[in-house]
Order: structure tokens, then C-alpha cells, then sequence
């Protein structure tokens, strides 16, 4: 019930958007949010902690900014692609990654992730320190141009209610079940007769495409693929938004999407201070607010109900 | 290409095995009594080039007297410095996240390091600080018979050498170190034998962070001193680890100094590859020997 209220909520929110808020930004937030829903989808209810998120976010800008921009791909063919390719990515670093557990795991996806960051700075196509960039916005089904801002947030808009449905498609599946249950319990899940490294492996799979189709979307929309985005502090950003907005909750990742990407947006004029800040509410958020906001919400309304 | 070239690279690289050794020995030892991975420490490693730094140039201008910490003392003041912060992370913070997943203690130090590396980043140039304060016994070159080679960095590799060797010796053969491992098998049953195993807790994460500040002052008057000069070092760092296991002390040590080696040898064959070459090794290891080559899985 509440969770139909919020979708309701995020819907009109969603819709409404442009009228008062700058649509970049807002079409920025919307991409974090996405992102921050795939990672929550691995962490929050698999229990996998992935350092390595910024491959698929970063890695799928770049290939969706080449093949628009050298090969003339259309934008949504060239999110497809980019999206495509971190499925396949997804797939590598999964099959890897599961191999060893816990802070293993942690370690294990940081460092495949750079081997990805080090061939942005390094490859010839891809700009280096500067990014790739003068990627095409383009048209979209040939006639809509997206360089009409409200187009283009509106096709945003679309694509994260895709990535959102999805995610929640798959929660509240058996398949989410099982891996709640492989999140509780590995050897428990595994000794009721579930292969628990062909869940973990197509968990790690879905939450990298979806990664990679919010990073695809960020690079139309600057029309920039930047080599920020491909960082291990990406990786962490997403952590710190999926952890305040409430971990293994639906709307938590999108509420703290907005809420760090605000937060950062409103600092940026403070330089380095922004990382301090950010640190600092790491460390509370570890200490003493666990939950995060969406967590705490539904601790207090139960508390209420019994 | 040489053999003089090859030699050379890879003693330079053994100079960068030095640091990966004494960064995965901090780790493997938090790690095998904590069973956490401290991501700052490569945030300490920084911290203790910084330290060196500011004691060196800085902290007279800061005061307005007199003051200068060389080389020397900055060699044991900044890790009992940077070990006292680790006192300080790890009673105020780490102990109340014992009960909780392992990652949260991950998270914790993630933080820990974004708020260090920020700081440093707002009065430092993040394109690097020289050290000048390298004594003048340590300048210079020495002749080792196929080539000359800095003075210092060969007194970096041996001094390196020496401190993991004899914390090495410290844990395996002492009865202190014979505690310690008692800890990392049963903190229970220790604690039932009457040995204090929060204490051996602090002790070990001080001595850990104390570790990476060393590496940090050691590092500082080679590379230049910059707030991101830990961050990049510690995900290496991380993939020696995976590779190696951090299942024994020697393994670590080891694999730190080999992977320095690998990597030194790249810079020769292949430049291109040197920055990722651990991480695909550490694919290679994966692939074949999961729990890594040291490593008992848990």
C-alpha cells in the first residue's frame, strides 16, 4: 500500500518535473537514481557488495557515445549497444567476481573495474583524461529531436520507469525471493537444492545492464562520456546514495539518488569539501543510520501498527 | 633491449613490491583478527607521506618557530602517529560494527578515506608536492657492479625488506605473535585463557595503520606527495591480495614483492599494460586457483 502511494508520488513528481526544476538536472538524477537501483537490486537483496559499479555506468557512456557519434547510430540504438555491452560485461566480471565471497567480492569488483578505467584514460578513441566527446543527441524514431529538452527528459523519463519496472518486476519474483533467501542464508539456500552461484551470477548480470543503461542514457543526454563516471568514486557514490536512501528498499536508492545529487549539485561550490561532506555522512550513515530514510520511515510506521 | 634495461626495471619494480608488501602485510594482519578490510589504508599511506611532509616543510611556517622533523625522525614519529589514529578509528568507530555484516566495516573506511583524501586535496596540489628533505647520506648512487642505482631507493628496498621480515618473525615465532594467532583462530577461547583480545584488537589495527603511514614516509621523497597517492596504490593493492590470499603472512609478503617485480618487467615488454597487468593476473588466479595462491578459502 505504501509502496503504491510512492510509485504514485514518483509518477506525478516524474511527470511534473520540468515544470519547476532545470530538466538536466533533473534528467542527471533520474540517471544516479537508475544506477543506484541496479546497485540496490545486487546489494540490498542478494547481498552482494559490488566496488565495481562504475565500469558498467562509465563503460556503457563510452561505447553508447562511440558508436552514435563515429558509426551514426541512432541514440536509442546506441543506449542498446551500450546496454548490450555490459551485459556482456556483466557476465565476465560476474562469472569472476562470484567465484569468492563477502569482502572478497568487494575486492575482486574494484579492481576488474579498473582495468575498465585504465582503458578509458588509455585507449585511442576514447579521449583520455578529457572524455569522449561531441556525442550526438540525434532524433529519436527518426522524428522526434532530442535536442528539445523536454523530448529528451520525457525519453529519459521513459527509460527509468523501464529500468525501474524492471528491477521491481524482478524483486517481487520468485527469483527475488530466492535471492533474498541467498541474501539471509548461502549455505541454507544451497542445501534446499538452489544453485546459488547461477542466481548470484544472473543478479550480478541484471543490475550491470541496468547500471550500464543509466550510464548509456547520462551520455546522450551531456552528450559527453566522462572519465568520472568510470572512477571507483562513481562506484562509491552509488553505495553512499543506495545506503541513505535505505538499503533492500524499493524507493530508498531513488530517494537518496536525489537527495546525494542534490546535496553534491547544491556543495559544488566548495571543491574538495564536497568529498569531506560526503565522507562524513558515509561514516554516520555506517555509525548510527543504517536503514536510511525509506528504512526508517517503514520502522517507525510498523512500530506505529503493533 | 638490454639486460642492463631489463635489470634496472626490475629493481625499480622491486621498489614498488616493497610498498605492495608492506600494504598487503597491514592488510593480511587487520584482515586475519579483524576480518575487515581497511580501505583507508592507503588514505594512511597518504597520510603518512603528508605528515613527513608537512614536518619537514610546512610546520615552521605553520607555528612561526623554529621547528623541522627530518627524514629520520619522521621515519618513527609518523607511524606512531598515524598508528594513534588508528587507536582512535577503531575504538571510537570499528569496535561498534563488530556484530554486523563484515561490509559495513568496509564502508566505514571508505568513508574514512573520501574524508582524508578531501582534506588533504583542499590545501595540497593534487598534481604532487616534492619531499626535499632526503638526507644527505642517502643521495646519490651507488655502483652494484651492471648498473648504477640510486642510493635511497636501494636503502628504501632493504629497510622495506627488514620491517616485513621481522613482522613476519614477530607473528610466527614469538610468543607475543603466538597469542596474536591464538586471537585470530579463537578469540573466545583466548579471551577465556585471560589474554586481552580487545586490546590485541587495537594493537593490531594501530600496528597495521602504523605500517602504511612507514610505507608513506618511505614513499614520499620518490614519488612526489599527493592526496591521491594512496588511492590509486591501495586498489592494486587489493587485487595483490586477492591474488595472494591473506591466509598467511609470508604469502603476502611475497606476493607483493613478486607483483612489484611482474610489474617493473612490463614497463619493459610493454608499456602500455604495466597500470593493468596485476589486474589481469589476478583475472588468471581467479580463473584457476580461487582461493589464491597462499590463500585457505574460509
Amino acid at each position: 500500500m505504501t509502496n503504491r502511494i510512492l510509485f504514485i508520488l514518483m509518477l506525478v513528481a516524474g511527470l511534473t518535473a520540468p515544470l519547476y526544476a532545470y530538466p538536466v538536472f533533473v534528467m542527471d538524477l533520474l540517471c544516479f537514481a537508475l544506477f543506484a537501483c541496479a546497485f540496490n537490486l545486487l546489494l540490498g537483496y542478494a547481498g552482494l557488495l559490488s566496488f565495481g559499479h562504475a565500469a558498467f555506468f562509465g563503460g556503457a557512456a563510452y561505447i553508447t557515445g562511440y558508436v552514435t557519434k563515429e558509426w551514426g547510430f541512432s541514440p536509442l540504438l546506441g543506449i542498446l549497444a551500450g546496454t548490450g555491452f555490459t551485459l556482456v560485461l556483466g557476465g565476465i566480471f560476474g562469472f569472476l567476481a562470484i567465484r569468492r565471497q563477502g569482502i572478497y567480492f568487494a575486492m575482486v569488483t574494484l579492481a576488474l573495474a579498473q582495468i575498465i578505467y585504465f582503458m578509458a584514460l588509455q585507449l585511442p578513441f576514447t579521449g583520455g583524461e578529457n572524455g569522449l566527446q561531441g556525442i550526438p543527441r540525434g532524433e529519436l524514431f527518426g522524428f522526434i529531436d532530442l535536442n528539445n529538452s523536454l523530448a529528451m527528459y520525457y525519453f529519459v523519463f521513459a527509460i527509468f520507469l523501464i529500468g525501474f519496472g524492471i528491477i521491481h518486476r524482478t524483486i517481487h519474483s520468485p527469483f527475488g525471493e530466492v535471492l533474498q533467501a541467498i541474501r539471509e542464508n548461502e549455505s541454507r539456500a544451497l542445501s534446499l537444492g538452489y544453485d546459488v552461484d547461477h542466481f548470484k551470477l544472473l543478479a550480478f548480470v541484471i543490475s550491470a545492464t541496468l547500471a550500464g543503461l543509466a550510464g548509456a542514457t547520462k551520455a546522450i543526454i551531456f552528450q559527453f562520456a566522462a572519465l568520472t563516471s568510470a572512477h571507483w568514486q562513481t562506484s562509491g557514490e552509488v553505495i553512499l546514495m543506495t545506503l541513505v536512501g535505505g538499503l533492500g528498499t524499493v524507493f530508498g536508492p531513488v530517494l537518496g539518488a536525489i537527495t546525494v545529487g542534490a546535496l553534491s549539485h547544491e556543495l559544488s561550490a566548495f571543491g574538495s569539501w564536497v568529498q569531506v561532506i560526503l565522507g562524513t555522512i558515509f561514516v554516520v550513515c555506517v555509525m548510527t543510520f543504517r536503514r536510511g530514510i525509506i528504512g526508517e520511515i517503514q520502522r517507525l510506521a510498523s512500530r506505529k501498527q503493533s | 633491449m638490454s639486460m642492463q634495461v631489463i635489470l634496472a626495471q626490475a629493481l625499480l619494480g622491486l621498489n614498488v613490491g616493497v610498498f605492495y608488501a608492506m600494504l598487503s602485510l597491514g592488510l593480511a594482519v587487520i584482515f586475519g583478527l579483524l576480518n575487515i578490510i581497511n580501505f583507508a589504508h592507503g588514505a594512511m599511506y597518504m597520510l603518512g607521506a603528508f605528515i613527513a611532509l608537512i614536518g619537514y616543510s610546512f610546520l615552521e611556517q605553520w607555528l612561526g618557530i623554529s621547528v623541522q622533523i627530518g627524514f629520520w625522525a619522521s621515519l618513527i614519529l609518523v607511524p606512531l602517529l598515524v598508528g594513534l589514529l588508528g587507536v582512535l578509528i577503531e575504538r571510537l568507530l570499528l569496535r561498534r560494527l563488530y556484530d554486523l555484516d563484515h561490509i559495513y566495516g568496509l564502508l566505514l573506511t571508505f568513508g574514512i578515506t573520501l574524508i582524508l583524501q578531501g582534506l588533504f586535496s583542499n590545501y595540497f596540489n593534487v598534481s604532487g608536492t616534492p619531499y626535499p628533505g632526503q638526507p644527505e647520506s642517502l643521495s646519490g648512487v651507488v655502483n652494484l657492479g651492471f648498473m648504477y642505482f640510486p642510493t635511497y631507493r636501494l636503502f628504501a628496498i632493504i629497510f622495506s625488506l627488514v620491517v616485513c621480515f621481522a613482522t613476519w618473525f614477530f607473528i610466527e615465532h614469538t610468543k607475543l605473535g603466538s597469542r596474536l594467532r591464538a586471537g585470530v583462530e579463537n578469540p573466545d577461547l583466548t579471551q577465556a585463557f585471560g589474554l586481552n583480545v580487545p586490546l590485541m584488537i587495537t594493537l593490531t589495527f594501530a600496528f597495521g595503520a602504523g605500517l602504511a603511514g612507514l610505507a608513506g614516509v618511505l614513499a614520499a621523497p620518490i614519488y612526489s606527495v599527493s592526496p591521491l597517492m594512496g588511492a590509486d596504490l591501495i586498489i592494486v593493492v587489493f587485487a595483490v591480495v586477492v591474488i595472494g590470499g591473506m591466509g598467511s603472512i609470508m604469502g603476502a609478503i611475497l606476493s607483493g614483492l613478486a607483483l612489484g617485480l611482474i610489474e617493473g618487467l612490463t614497463k619493459v615488454i610493454y608499456p602500455p599494460a604495466a597500470s593493468t597487468v596485476i589486474f589481469f593476473l589476478m583475472v588468471l588466479v581467479l580463473l584457476f586457483r580461487p582461493a589464491g595462491l597462499f590463500g585457505k578459502e574460509k
